[in-house]
């Protein structure tokens, strides 16, 4: 398989990063290398393999619900581009 | 002092023969003079250091102080710290001050440690040179045209430079042991789960673990001691009884069976590393253990295994760096879309971008389980062939990187032949087995190697043993690097 | 042509917990903004979440509720997509396998009850909030709702009307506030639902190409929005047109729906397991555990209370829309030994009254006790059903013993024939006109009589005496 600009183009939009379609057509060629070297895995068998999504086979553990966090929106706000009022601001979302 | 091991140190503090604060300026004097150099540190903050080490004194002023108290480390700029600038290598999160601690932090914190600065890093720890950093590169102490290895290359070269006695890393597919071996350091990469993720920036969670470095396995072990343990902020971290990593140090190597995989001495390995390595197993064989060829055979698709899972994780991982919240938002921009795609364009580096893509391809409709699911049934065959494997032995040694440090800018423009270089050290990741680097030797133009040890799950104690006797019996690793 | 509308309802439960799904900030409504949104709910770099075991509890007892499969071991997926409401720029929720399937819900639509199948409910998390309002041309982001616990509710498409869909959503509501998993505040935002519409010719068994309309928060909207979506679809089809599959949005000002995003700008989700959480494991102990604790449901009880107390099937609804008046009601009618005398009091007079007043039950000045007692003396006599009334009217205004109400306003019923039938002999000789046109065939006269006799007995003669002695008397 192969990458095509569009491809690219594509999956950057839905990555919400910038492409150019000079830096497309370079992004295109590197990542074909590295699909090279992915599509070695199909050569494995793995019928009847279960994937293996974690390390351990644990189970989740499960929180008492407390509410126990305090206020902290002044420290966290303090790191934020662009606040007002208590809120984030972001250019108009448009529904 | 400054070749002192953090045992050494700690026992100076204890006897009151050296202040948390005399120890915290020496090394402080030291990043001052030589970081320039290696470019190992992206944040120094005297201030907060000496605020820190006087707070140690007072703790054992107080009769309050532990193994750790007073000893100076330096963070892996991933560990999120209250205050401190935290910026994962990357431009995104160049004004980032964390407001709160790592839960690795938290617990050096609580045992009195002195954080001595943030190390530099590959972006979000994507990379195996350190060049993928924001805040540059960083240079070999062993040779500064050479990489220092990465992800957590700043980490290993402050160590090796003895601007730190020990420090933090990360490892996610060898981010620890790559960078240890080819700083000639001993790094240890806990079993998934033993120290908790909490605060430390993600990058592909179902394989990043925290570990320490520091020049000797004895010092892991004390550093270890503090970092692990069960924290219910972290759902896959493990509730296990606290362990004392350092109780099996001193028993002899008699009996132990030593598994050497086929794969990892297969075409591709350099002959220099090979040959130190092998020497490195003589030695252990003389010191009573016994060896047995075993077999990984699915590792050898570690590396198309991980750069499916790990990307795609990234991929997600990094989805909250969009210009919101905290962190880079581009300057200009037209509306909320191109504010993200901006932002993402301009705060992110090259090689970022290229995970995050492969992570967005793997995951998209259509293509899902011809390289997710497919990737995770792999992931599993190399699990079990590392059980089979711990059936016939109790540890498995080999090389850490097929090679020892090569050029800057070397294999920056080929990202395949950088992946490469984590061919060894991945599938422990995958498999969720603790790993270790250690110093074995030097090729000939003077650049180290490192002897990988791979054990089973939970059983760090005996690794740590088996490479702390190797210690005892060979002194490759309390070498230096010339004018440090 | 006649066409049929298939509609599958989406509903967004918030679960009542008091800590957020994955995190330990509080889930209040309405706090000052962003001062209940943790580090976790705004994606600080680092940090991770851990589940809250209360609202796997309450889904739990949502499957027990609807006789679901409750799966043993269940997944959580992210959900990837951008949005300013969404900070870590995924949703944790749950996609292959869902904490909850294959269960069932019998609505009532006028005399017929209908089975509806849920397909699945899944935990996830809710979203922050935009604010639109101008802020120099930008939209603010509050998270305090990010990470509040959802348990979404997918139906199948077993729905044929406007009707049956807002049957269903009502039998759903009353069904998560009863069992205490939701507190169904509507205008908060914690009972929202999205429908599918589709429309097929009437007979034809393929399903038509289906409108998902989002958040409609009334049950007066979902049901408008689904007229309106229905007609629309099936005029553009008659028009020759074709529905596309798209999401849009219901605008309560001009009744109408409108395209929100086609099927082409659909999003690609690229869901995976969330590798910061481990497979939900919910043992069987813990299952029967919370079966033990599971109240009296709705449909039950409505089969008892007709069974039990004589109740028709609509009372017998009415009474059961929520846990509280079907409590009362009990109590009442326990303590009194008359069903249908409860259900018409609770239903009617106190009813009306807790409206006027606008309180819930719990708060109704008027107890159960009480008004059992009032029941007790309608029954055995001692109060006419007319100046029961007015001893409500002493209890609600605060009196509260239900006989020294009685005795303190003269109110007891005279049933005593012979005092009645003194003061029917008067009337009569005072009214000899009425008397007169009664015996000339004018009914009417009748009834002036006996409001005559009520009126002497400032209403307290048993009217059944009354009348009986004054058809005797004019025979």
């Amino acid at each position: 398989m192969s990458l095509a600009l569009s491809d690219v183009q594509r999956i950057a939009r839905l990555a919400r990063i910038r492409v150019t379609n000079s830096e497309a057509a370079a992004l295109r060629d590197q990542l074909n290398g590295i699909f090279r070297l992915i599509e070695e895995m199909q050569a494995a068998d793995t019928a009847g393999v279960a994937p293996m999504a974690h390390a351990g086979e644990l189970a989740q553990r499960l929180r008492a619900d407390l509410a126990t966090e305090p206020n902290q929106r002044e420290k966290f706000q303090a790191v934020a581009p662009a606040v007002e009022a208590g809120l984030y601001l972001v250019p108009r979302v448009i529904e | 002092m400054i070749d002192a091991t953090v045992k050494t140190l700690s026992s100076l503090l204890a006897a009151g023969k050296l202040s948390a604060a005399e120890l915290a300026q020496e090394f402080l004097r030291r990043i001052d003079a030589y970081n320039g150099r290696i470019n190992a540190f992206i944040t120094v903050d005297r201030e907060r250091t000496l605020a820190e080490a006087r707070r140690a004194d007072d703790l054992r002023a107080a009769d309050r102080a532990g193994p750790l108290t007073g000893i100076p480390l330096a963070q892996k700029d991933i560990f999120c710290a209250d205050g401190w600038l935290t910026t994962c290598g990357s431009k995104m999160l160049s004004n980032f001050v964390a407001p709160y601690d790592a839960t690795v932090i938290a617990k050096f914190k609580q045992a009195g440690a002195v954080n001595l600065g943030k190390t530099n890093m590959d972006e979000f720890a994507m990379g195996s040179s350190n060049e993928t950093s924001f805040y540059g590169p960083v240079k070999n102490p062993w040779n500064d045209q050479m990489v220092p290895g990465g992800s957590s290359g700043g980490s290993a070269a402050a160590v090796a430079a003895r601007l730190a006695p020990a420090a933090t890393g990360t490892d996610t597919g060898g981010s620890i042991r790559q960078p240890a071996a080819l700083c000639g350091i001993t790094g240890v990469k806990p079993t998934y789960g033993i120290c908790s993720r909490y605060g430390m920036i993600a990058f592909a969670s179902s394989l990043d673990q925290a570990g320490p470095m520091a020049k000797t396995a004895e010092d892991c072990a004390l550093l270890l001691n503090a970092m692990a343990g069960f924290d219910p902020l972290d759902s896959t971290s493990l509730e296990r009884p606290p362990e004392d990593y350092a109780r099996d140090l001193d028993k002899p190597l008699s009996g132990l069976r030593i598994g050497l995989p086929r794969e990892f001495f297969a075409a591709g390995l350099d002959s220099e590393v090979a040959a130190a390595v092998l020497a490195a197993v003589d030695e252990l064989k003389k010191l009573g253990a016994t060896t047995a060829e075993v077999t990984l055979a699915s590792a050898g698709l570690a590396i198309p295994v991980y750069y499916v899972l790990a990307p795609a994780e990234a991929s997600s991982n990094l989805a909250r760096f969009d210009g919101v919240r905290y962190g880079y938002r581009a300057p200009e921009y037209a509306d909320l879309d191109d504010m993200y795609c901006k932002t993402r364009a301009q705060g992110f580096g090259a090689e970022v971008k290229r995970r995050i893509l492969i992570g967005t391809y793997v995951l998209s409709a259509g293509y899902y389980d011809a390289y997710y699911l497919q990737a995770q049934k792999i992931r599993r065959l190399i699990a079990h062939d590392f059980g089979d494997a711990f059936k016939v032995c109790d540890v498995i040694a080999g090389p850490t990187a097929p090679n020892t440090a090569f050029k800057l800018g070397a294999k920056a423009d080929d990202p395949v032949q950088m992946y490469l270089n984590d061919l060894y050290t991945i599938p422990a990741n995958l498999a969720g087995l603790p790993g270790m680097s250690l110093p074995c030797g030097f090729d000939s133009k003077g650049l180290p190697i490192g002897l990988q040890l791979v054990g089973d799950y939970f059983s760090e104690a005996k690794m740590l043993n088996v490479a702390h006797q190797y210690q005892l019996a060979t002194d490759w690793h309390a070498r230096k690097p010339q004018g440090y | 042509m006649q066409w049929e509308t298939v509609i599958g309802l989406e509903v967004h439960t918030q679960l009542s917990t008091a800590s957020k799904i994955f995190s330990a900030a509080g889930t209040a409504f309405g706090a000052a903004p962003n001062t209940q949104a943790c580090g976790i709910d705004i994606a600080l770099p680092g940090v991770l979440p851990v589940l809250n075991k209360e609202a796997v509890h309450k889904a739990i007892r949502f499957g027990l509720a609807v006789n679901a499969a409750i799966n043993r071991r269940s997944v959580f997926a992210r959900k990837n997509y951008f949005y300013p409401d969404l900070p870590k720029g995924y949703q944790i929720s749950q996609y292959e396998l869902p904490v909850v399937e294959r269960g069932i819900l019998k609505i009532r639509v006028g005399e017929s009850e209908k089975t509806i199948r849920i397909t699945r409910a899944h935990l996830e998390e809710d979203a922050g909030k935009s604010l639109h309002e101008d802020f120099h041309g930008m939209t603010g982001i509050d998270l305090n709702r990010a990470g509040t616990p959802l348990l979404e509710i997918v139906s199948e498409p077993d729905l044929r009307s406007a009707e049956e869909a807002v049957a269903y959503a009502r039998t759903l509501h009353t069904l998560v506030t009863w069992i205490g998993i939701c507190d169904g505040n509507m205008q908060e935002g914690s009972f929202r639902v999205d429908a599918n519409v589709s429309v097929r010719p009437l007979g034809q068994a393929e399903l038509g190409t289906r409108c998902e309309i989002k958040n409609l928060n009334s049950f007066r909207f979902l049901e408008a929005a689904i007229r309106y979506e229905a007609r629309r679809q099936i005029e553009l089809i008659e028009d020759g047109g074709t529905v596309r599959q798209e999401t849009r949005l219901y605008d309560p000002d001009k009744n109408e729906t409108r395209t929100m995003r086609s099927k082409e700008d659909a999003h690609d989700y690229r869901y995976f397991p969330d590798p910061d959480l481990l497979p939900l494991e919910i043992s069987e102990d813990w299952i029967e555990a919370t079966r033990a604790q599971m109240p009296e449901l709705p449909e039950a009880m409505q089969a008892r209370f007709q069974q039990q107390y004589g109740l028709s099937p609509y009372d017998a609804v009415v009474l059961t829309g929520s846990r509280a008046p079907s409590a009362y009601f009990e109590e009442v009618a326990a303590a009194c030994n008359q069903g249908k005398l409860a259900a018409n009091w609770v239903m009617g007079e106190l009813a009306g009254a807790l409206n006027k007043a606008d309180i819930d039950i719990a708060q109704s000045p008027v107890s159960a006790a009480q008004l059992a007692k009032l029941i007790a003396r309608i029954h055995d006599g001692t109060l006419s059903g007319k100046l029961a009334k007015q001893v409500f009217e002493a209890l609600w205004a605060g009196e509260d013993d239900v006989d020294a109400v009685i005795d303190a306003r003269g109110l007891r019923q005279v049933s005593d024939g012979a005092e009645i039938e003194q003061i029917v002999e008067q009337v009569l000789a005072a009214n000899p006109k009425s008397v007169e046109e009664f015996r000339a065939g004018k009914e009417k006269a009748f009834n002036a009589l006996v409001g005559q006799v009520m009126k002497a007995t400032k209403g307290r003669a048993n009217p059944a005496q009354v009348n009986n002695l004054l058809k005797k008397k004019l025979a």
